[in-house]
């Protein structure tokens, strides 16, 4: 079923959506000047910051005895130690507001009592004239504990009631499948590593708080202090124009920036808190571990008949943070499908989301079962995927508003040579190497939130457009100056758009993929109504060349209003606003998503990888990896593949280096470096290539874009895993796959 | 602040006085300045003795190779002489930390750089090499990248250097000075393992600085080559590592030379399995029965049991790649 397009304005030329364009903004990164929230200070006005550094629990659960501040505060420029013996009790409003990010449960409160949930906890913040004084002192803070064992075992430990989903009878197909396989995968917990660290600077006016933030949302500090201090939303402003790098770390609002406007309240000072690297394994949420039981049945030409999986998620004590685990659902035509997956609260921070949240976690099982299902039957990895490709989405029955995942795979399998794989495990060899091929597929729903933006046209005939969003790196600045500058016929240079500051109109979450189905469709409708505005002025001034012309039959090319069929026959726009004595035109726009969805409607990818796997040694080496995405409309093909490649080395790291390692006597990170760490360098991540698979989707978005930011790390690590398997024989199913678990009999 | 000087020595003279008197020597400063600042080193006095002119590279008269203490890794890696003479000596150094790091830090300073143990590195965790007799985590805790030789109770951390992989398994001398003049002690006695004293982990008197290190002349021709397996391709400490070094004339190896890395509290010489290559012809066959005994003794931990036989199979690989053009 084709969907019918919505109605669309005034056409205007595309002319710079769809062509790569260099970051607006780049200039400003590579030499400096642009600046992070712990940047910020005297030249925004922030005047006599102090610093302030946290101290961390050493213990992994349990009860805080005492605190000996003394030391601390009679070193030098200490200026106070908060902790929960003397810190304010703080209102702490229920922070369930609409929009809320925050899992349900209780949060984690800055020292408003003596728990210790989780080791690395912050127990007190130490303020000081000087960042040394203050990471000086906080060393000398003494705290003593009654420590208990933690509870750290997501295999073990108890679980939450399940959430359960069920269509057909899976059990019953289950059991009369001609074909039927179980296995377990484990995946490892994984820090974000953004390379910007959270900071916060806080300052009080009054009762009014200003922070300068790291944040994937400038909605949420504003909120969630308003709601822990209790003053209103609207006392709390929060800017954060650059964010180096987050990948779902900065949706929420962690503990520290409490804690940090805290100690400026206390003080009547601004402050300053960076976590250091160490901290943000600690204080920060993580992609959370997973056990992931599959149990499969098929007919023998592989046609799905049954689908259980059986997951454990790692949550804290305190909260619930659960993924999206809906993958299985949609993927494939499986008329027999039940999921139940539990969330196992363990002594650890609350998780949080990681690129591909949940639907990348759901791959790794899911397309690793079904390649264990293709070597079974002998079919043809990407045949058997063929074979239950569904017409309509298995879960709702809804068509797909656009699904080229075939598409995907026939343009993978031709730019990647997939024909030369070879079905046999173990065949190719090139020296000490063993050689596989492996394939994937993935999906993650092209959704969208209601968004507003701002767009002024000043005499000059520049033009600023202004939207509470964020730019955390996917270049959200250059993309939106490109559909504000199509909209409203302009070069990009004289277009500006604004974000990070939470007094903008107000727009999403910058996550999920969604910023620019939401925010770009808020931008474009905008601007729509702002071209139509200054045409409507046009075509209404008798001293215009467009007198008379009918709106909908003028254009404007790079800031010239014309008639559509007379190009020469028009003015600029600061003709127009000069003659009329405008000193600007502005509108407000929006967006709004359908409040009925009709179709079922997703991003997909195809991804493909080579990898080299030493026979003898256990090393795994990705010789060059594919991904094939069907994202709708491309708006800026450059940001594209940043975004592609940085996802699919994001899935190498899942695959194989990336594991946060747990003391499993007291819960102590003891990777918490980027030493130990293990992210994937530049010589990991030798070839990597994506191809979009174009397509403009006016169902998921007005703008015609799926999302791309998370569907890109989605497959990435089963199709990795499967290539191993294709190389060695060897069905790992343990992410990350390491040396030891390769070591192959003599 | 933990506070400490800082001086500048001018002479080796001035430098040895001062170290001496119980200060702290630093060159590039990549390991001490790192563990200064997480608080695992608190020297109250540093002397800065990179300005002292100890940074010659130098084939010495009867064909062996003498580095000065003071060279910079990325230096002597790129060293004509030494690509020429000890290849293994710079492709240890190009596969070691990063290529900043390579910039800044120096020959002696890499031999001397302290374990690689999460523990150590945490104040707030036990460990004997930072406060004797406070017990060592990795024993009983996540213990997979540590040694399996040369262990004790007290520590099981891995020496994180592959420089010296390569120069133990070369018998390398350490050239030193101190208040008593001037000694030479074989790299295989300087370095120390944990036995019962954790925190000794070099033979170094009080105020001696290493100006050099020497590896004696190796009869030619030489085939050498270093060997590093690891989980990345770059920037990551070994999981196993071999040196070899083997001369073979008339289709009979007369001298091998073989030490590993990543798998002992010091650099693991590998004399067994050195007796049984020597004497031998190469051989598929002689390379794995020799590097049968390269884990003789190994004592396994909780998470490090795959060094074992990673360490059989590396040390057979190394052997196969610099001795099988026969």
């Amino acid at each position: 079923m084709t969907p019918q397009p919505a109605p669309q304005p005034a056409r205007q030329p595309q002319a710079t959506v769809g062509t790569p364009r260099s970051r607006v903004d780049g200039r400003l990164k590579v030499t400096g000047q642009a600046r992070f929230a712990a940047d910020h200070g005297p030249a925004d006005g922030i005047d006599g910051i102090v610093h302030a550094v946290l101290v961390d629990a050493t213990i992994g659960r349990g009860r805080i005895t005492g605190i000996d501040t003394r030391a601390a505060l009679a070193a030098p420029d200490v200026l106070t130690v908060i902790h929960h013996g003397n810190a304010p009790r703080l209102p702490y409003r229920d922070n369930s507001f609409p929009d809320s990010i925050h899992p349900p449960g209780e949060r984690l409160r800055a020292f408003q009592d003596d728990h210790v949930r989780f080791f690395g906890q912050p127990v007190a913040v130490v303020v000081a004239t000087t960042l040394e004084a203050a990471r000086h002192a906080a060393r000398l803070v003494e705290a003593t504990y009654d420590a208990e064992p933690p509870q750290l075992d997501l295999v073990t430990a108890p679980a939450h009631e399940p959430d359960v989903y069920t269509r057909g009878d899976a059990a019953a197909a289950l059991a009369s499948a001609p074909v039927q396989l179980e296995m377990t995968y484990r995946m490892g917990r994984n820090h974000h590593n953004a390379m910007e660290p959270h900071a916060i600077v806080a300052r009080w006016d009054g009762d009014r708080l200003t922070v300068w933030e790291k944040t994937q949302w400038v909605a949420d500090p504003r909120n969630e202090l308003a709601a822990v201090f209790g003053i209103a939303q609207a006392a709390v402003r929060c800017y954060s124009r650059f964010v180096g790098g987050a990948f779902g770390n900065s949706g929420r609002t962690w503990v520290h920036s409490v804690a940090a406007a805290l100690a400026a309240r206390e003080l009547r000072r601004p402050v300053k808190l960076v976590l250091s690297r160490r901290q943000l394994y600690f204080g920060i949420g993580f992609r959370p571990a997973y056990e992931y039981g599959v149990r499969l049945g098929s007919e023998r030409d592989g046609r799905l008949t049954a689908v259980v999986h059986d997951v454990r998620g790692e949550t804290s004590r305190y909260e619930r943070h659960s993924d999206d685990l809906a993958l299985g659902r949609m993927l494939y035509d499986t008329p027999h499908f039940r999921q139940d997956v539990r969330l196992v609260p363990l002594d650890v921070n609350t998780p949080t989301w990681m690129r591909g949240p949940g639907w990348s976690t759901t791959a790794t099982a899911l397309e690793t079962s079904l390649d264990e299902l293709a070597h079974e039957l002998g079919i043809d990895p990407i045949e058997l995927r063929i074979r239950n490709e569904p017409a309509d989405d298995p879960a709702t029955g809804q068509p797909f508003s656009t699904r080229r995942l075939h598409e995907c795979y026939t343009t993978g399998m031709r730019e990647f040579g997939w024909h030369r794989r070879s079905s046999r495990p173990r065949a190719v060899r090139e020296g000490d190497w063993l050689i596989g091929m492996g394939m994937a597929a993935g999906a993650y729903p092209a959704e969208s939130a209601p968004a507003q933006a701002h767009a002024r046209l000043g005499a000059d005939g520049t033009v600023v457009v202004r939207s509470a969003s964020s730019d955390m790196g996917p270049g959200t600045t250059t993309s939106m100056a490109q559909v504000a500058a199509d909209a409203l016929g302009l070069p990009m240079w004289s277009v500006q758009f604004q974000l990070g500051d939470s007094t903008m109109p107000p727009a999403p979450v910058h996550a999920l993929a969604w910023t620019m189905a939401s925010v770009g469709s808020a931008v474009q409708a905008t601007c729509d109504r702002l071209r139509r505005k200054a045409v409507a002025l046009a075509v209404g001034d008798d001293r215009s060349p467009l007198h008379g012309v009918p709106a909908d039959e003028v254009v404007v090319r790079r800031g010239w209003l014309h008639a559509r069929a007379d190009p020469r026959r028009g003015e600029t726009y600061q003709q127009l606003l000069a003659r009329n004595g405008r000193t600007h035109l502005e509108a407000v726009g929006g967006y709004e998503p359908p409040e009925e969805i009709r179709y079922s409607m997703y991003a997909y990818s195809a991804i493909f990888a080579e990898v080299a796997v030493d026979a003898r040694l256990g090393i795994v080496r990705v010789r060059r990896m594919l991904g094939v995405f069907d994202a709708g409309r491309i708006v800026n093909p450059k940001l594209a593949d940043s975004q592609a490649h940085g996802g699919m080395i994001g899935g190498l790291g899942q695959a194989l280096l990336e594991h946060t390692v747990t003391d499993p006597r007291d819960g102590r990170i003891l990777n918490a470096n980027l030493a130990d760490y293990l992210v994937p360098t530049n010589a990991d991540a030798a070839d990597i290539r994506a191809i979009y698979i174009e397509g403009v989707d006016n169902e998921a978005a007005p703008i015609g874009v799926k999302g791309l930011g998370e569907v890109v790390q989605v497959g990435v690590a089963p199709a990795i895993a499967n290539a191993v398997f294709n190389a060695t024989g060897r069905r790992v199913r343990d992410l990350p796959i390491t040396p030891e678990a390769l070591l192959m009999p003599r | 602040m933990f506070p400490f000087t800082y001086t500048r020595a001018t002479s080796v003279h001035e430098a040895i006085e001062a170290g001496e008197r119980g200060g702290r020597y630093i060159a590039g400063g990549t390991t001490l300045v790192d563990l200064m600042r997480e608080t695992v080193e608190r020297p109250s006095a540093l002397v800065d003795i990179v300005g002292l002119p100890l940074s010659d590279v130098s084939a010495t008269p009867r064909g062996g190779l003498r580095i000065g203490a003071l060279a910079r890794m990325a230096d002597v890696a790129a060293d004509p002489v030494v690509r020429q003479t000890y290849p293994a000596v710079a492709q240890a150094l190009e596969l070691s930390a990063s290529a900043q790091l390579r910039n800044m830090a120096t020959i002696g300073g890499n031999v001397m750089q302290r374990p690689r143990c999460a523990y150590f590195r945490d104040v707030s965790a036990p460990c004997n090499r930072r406060e004797p007799g406070s017990g060592c985590s990795a024993l009983e805790g996540y213990n997979r990248t540590h040694a399996i030789l040369g262990t004790s109770e007290h520590c099981v951390a891995t020496h994180p250097s592959d420089l010296a992989v390569v120069l133990t398994a070369f018998e390398a001398t350490v050239h030193l000075v101190g208040p008593e003049g001037r000694r030479a002690t074989p790299i295989g006695h300087f370095l120390l393992p944990p036995g019962d004293t954790p925190d000794q982990e070099q033979d170094l008197r009080p105020g001696e600085l290493i100006v050099a290190l020497e590896i004696p002349p190796l009869p030619r021709p030489l085939r050498s080559g270093y060997l590093k397996v690891r989980d990345r391709e770059s920037y990551e400490f070994a999981l196993t590592s071999v040196a070899v070094a083997l001369h073979i004339r008339g289709g009979v190896i007369h001298t091998a030379k073989v030490a590993a890395g990543g798998v002992g509290t010091i650099p693991w010489k590998l004399p067994a399995v050195e007796q049984h290559l020597v004497g031998r012809r190469p051989s598929p066959d002689l390379w794995g029965q020799a590097a049968e005994r390269a884990a003789d003794g190994a004592r396994p931990l909780v998470h490090n049991g795959f060094k074992t036989e990673l360490l059989r199979r590396t040390v057979e690989r190394q052997l196969r790649i610099v001795g099988g053009r026969s």
